[in-house]
């Protein structure tokens, strides 16, 4: 244990994910002793994210506007919506390319371990979204993990009577995985190689 | 196969230790507490990723270090393989194959096989049935260890399923609810389920000759000892091993139960509530048979697998650790000349005169941190 502000800190940063207690000592020690400068840019950064980033209004993506880069792209194709766990999986689908439509982040998975319901997720926003009968295909791109499947087959089963096309990613993606980690060749070439749902 | 060494650094009450092995028997002689099964449990561990003591890995780690590494050399077909395991409690492990990093440890599944005698064998027989469905689980894996991953599968799927089910259960007193995902659960329990049960059921039809025979041989022909498979699906078992028709019939039985399974809160159907029986003539084993005839069963159950394992190419490494002071004199002579041709079998005891003679190859002392070679 140190004294007060120093220990502050180490549980604070403690308190992030992938941060153990040893590495938040480090962190801390490494901030004592940085340039005030350096310091001082960490914080604007860090108050500026809390202050200026938003979900956008309609795929709940990542953004500093109303809506999203990609939502306010003209040139994105409506007709398709591709259904991701967090906006990093965004990040990770635009960089392969292989898509034009436009995105919807649920923001997480089904999870009951977790106490995480379909009612935790952004579903309705995605329902309402589908309503008025412009897409015409759903894409089911959540992690290939137990969480990510299971969110994906209840979806499939949920937009069934809608009558759209639902597919999934193909197989390839290593399984057990999140998303983020494939490599752009292999998400790309799952994206292509994306197959009908069926309920 | 066999293990030419092993290194372990803060492994248990080991900071550090290299030893050299040589095929044939070899017994690890010292007085309680020296580490002996510390050594051999290193050993099961980069078999299985696991120990036969704990559940989790912090108790492996040596006290007041971070992390534990497991180094060990197989020597199979002519062909020498570098497994290094390191443990990280609470995080990944990682694992290198010949100096190679590989993406995940469970990929060192396979390279080194055993097959485990200890004291606790007996709970194998006399105990839960969840000690039976760990022997059968780790047999599977042991054989075909792309099953390790249905099997983690599996019981992630039993984990979510219960919660739904137990929140399910007490938002139902409440008079709420949400059970829209459980159908979603259901199909994963039984792709997983079938593909379990499936692989459990072809292990337990080519375990049983085998299981029969090393009785025989260890009781010296006194009865003979049957294993059964009882399904928690009852009735509603279909007489196939095709994965299709279990996983329908799991379907349907979680169909049946639905309402007795969210009034309890608890998972009621699928391979976590299955039994391998043990009978011995016409009676269970469990509750029924002698100590003597109990042993006789477990040490039939290990032998039938190092049986089956080696029919499968790739003969296991024995370890009987400290078993030999458990048995009376015959069972011991039997058991020491069954084993005493396998490629490589590893003994440890307290004192020199619970090892069987024929056992007596090489020999090491372990004693106040380090191991010798005395013949
Ligand atoms: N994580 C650990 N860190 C340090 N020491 C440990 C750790 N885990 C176990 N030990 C020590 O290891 C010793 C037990 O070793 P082990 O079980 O291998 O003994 P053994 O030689 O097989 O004895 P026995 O003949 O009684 O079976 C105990 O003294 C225990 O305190
Ligand atoms: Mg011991
Ligand atoms: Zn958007």
């Amino acid at each position: 244990m140190y004294e007060g502000a120093v220990q502050d800190l180490i549980d604070e940063l403690g308190r992030l994910p992938g941060v153990g207690p040893k590495s938040a000592q480090r962190i801390a020690f490494h901030l004592l002793a940085a340039d005030p400068a350096d310091v001082k840019r960490l914080v604007t950064a860090l108050t500026e994210v809390k202050d200026k980033v938003r979900f956008c209004r309609i795929c709940g993506n990542v953004t500093e506007q109303d809506e999203c880069r990609v939502c306010r792209d003209p040139r994105r194709d409506l007709t398709a919506i591709c259904v991701v766990e967090e906006s990093k999986d965004v990040v990770a689908i635009e960089k392969t390319r292989e898509f034009r439509g436009r995105y919807h982040v649920l923001g997480g998975a089904i999870s009951p371990i977790e106490g995480i319901g379909p009612d935790d997720l952004r579903v309705r926003e995605l329902m309402t979204r589908l309503a008025d009968g412009t897409v015409e295909e759903l894409i089911l791109a959540t992690d290939p993990n137990l969480e990510g499947e299971a969110t994906a087959a209840y979806l499939a089963r949920l937009v069934k009577p809608m009558g759209l096309r639902v597919t999934r990613l193909a197989s390839g993606l290593p399984v057990g995985g999140d998303l983020e980690y494939a490599d752009e060749v292999t998400l790309g070439r799952a994206f292509e190689g994306r197959r009908q749902v069926d309920v | 196969m066999h293990v030419s060494a092993l290194s372990l650094t803060d492994f248990r009450s080991w900071a550090q230790l290299d030893v050299e092995l040589t095929p044939g028997p070899t017994a690890l002689v010292g007085s309680n507490g020296q580490g002996k099964t510390n050594i051999v449990e290193a050993l099961l561990y980069v078999a299985t990723l696991g120990s036969h003591r704990v559940s989790v890995d912090a108790p492996l780690v040596r006290q007041g270090a971070e992390r534990a590494i497991v180094r060990a050399r197989v020597e199979r077909d002519e062909r020498t393989t570098l497994v290094e395991l390191e443990l990280n409690p609470g995080k990944a492990n990682r694992a290198r194959i010949n100096r190679g990093a590989v993406p995940r440890a469970r990929e060192v599944l396979g390279l080194l096989r055993t097959v485990l005698f200890a004291p606790e064998d007996l709970t194998l027989v006399r105990g839960d049935p969840s000690a039976r469905r760990t022997f059968l689980d780790d047999l599977l894996v042991a054989r075909v260890p792309r099953l390790a991953g249905v099997r983690s599968d599996y019981e992630r799927v039993l984990k979510q399923r219960n919660a739904l089910l137990k929140t399910a259960f007490l938002a139902k007193r409440s008079g709420g609810g949400d059970m829209r995902t459980l159908d979603v659960w259901d199909a994963h329990l039984a792709k997983t389920g079938s593909e379990l049960l499936a692989a459990r059921l072809g292990l337990v039809d080519d375990l049983q000759p085998l299981v029969e025979v090393a009785y025989r041989e260890v009781s010296k022909g006194q009865g003979d000892v049957a294993l059964g498979y009882r399904s928690s699906l009852g009735e509603g078992m279909p007489q196939s091993q095709d994965r299709e028709v279990l996983a329908a019939a799991l379907l349907s039985e979680l169909a049946r139960v639905r309402q007795n399974e969210v009034e309890r809160g608890v998972s009621l159907v699928g391979p976590h509530r299955d039994e391998l029986v043990l009978t011995l003539g016409s009676m269970p084993v469990k509750g029924y048979a002698s100590h003597g005839e109990s042993w006789s069963v477990a040490l039939a159950l290990r032998l039938g697998s190092y049986e089956l394992l080696k029919s499968d190419g790739g003969e296991p490494v024995l370890v009987l650790d400290d078993v030999f002071a458990e048995l009376d004199t015959g069972r011991r002579e039997r058991l020491a000349s069954l084993v005493q041709g396998a490629e490589q079998v590893l003994v440890t005891a307290a004192v020199p005169g619970d090892v069987p003679e024929q056992l007596m190859g090489g020999r090491y002392d372990v004693h106040d941190g380090a191991v010798v070679r005395v013949r």
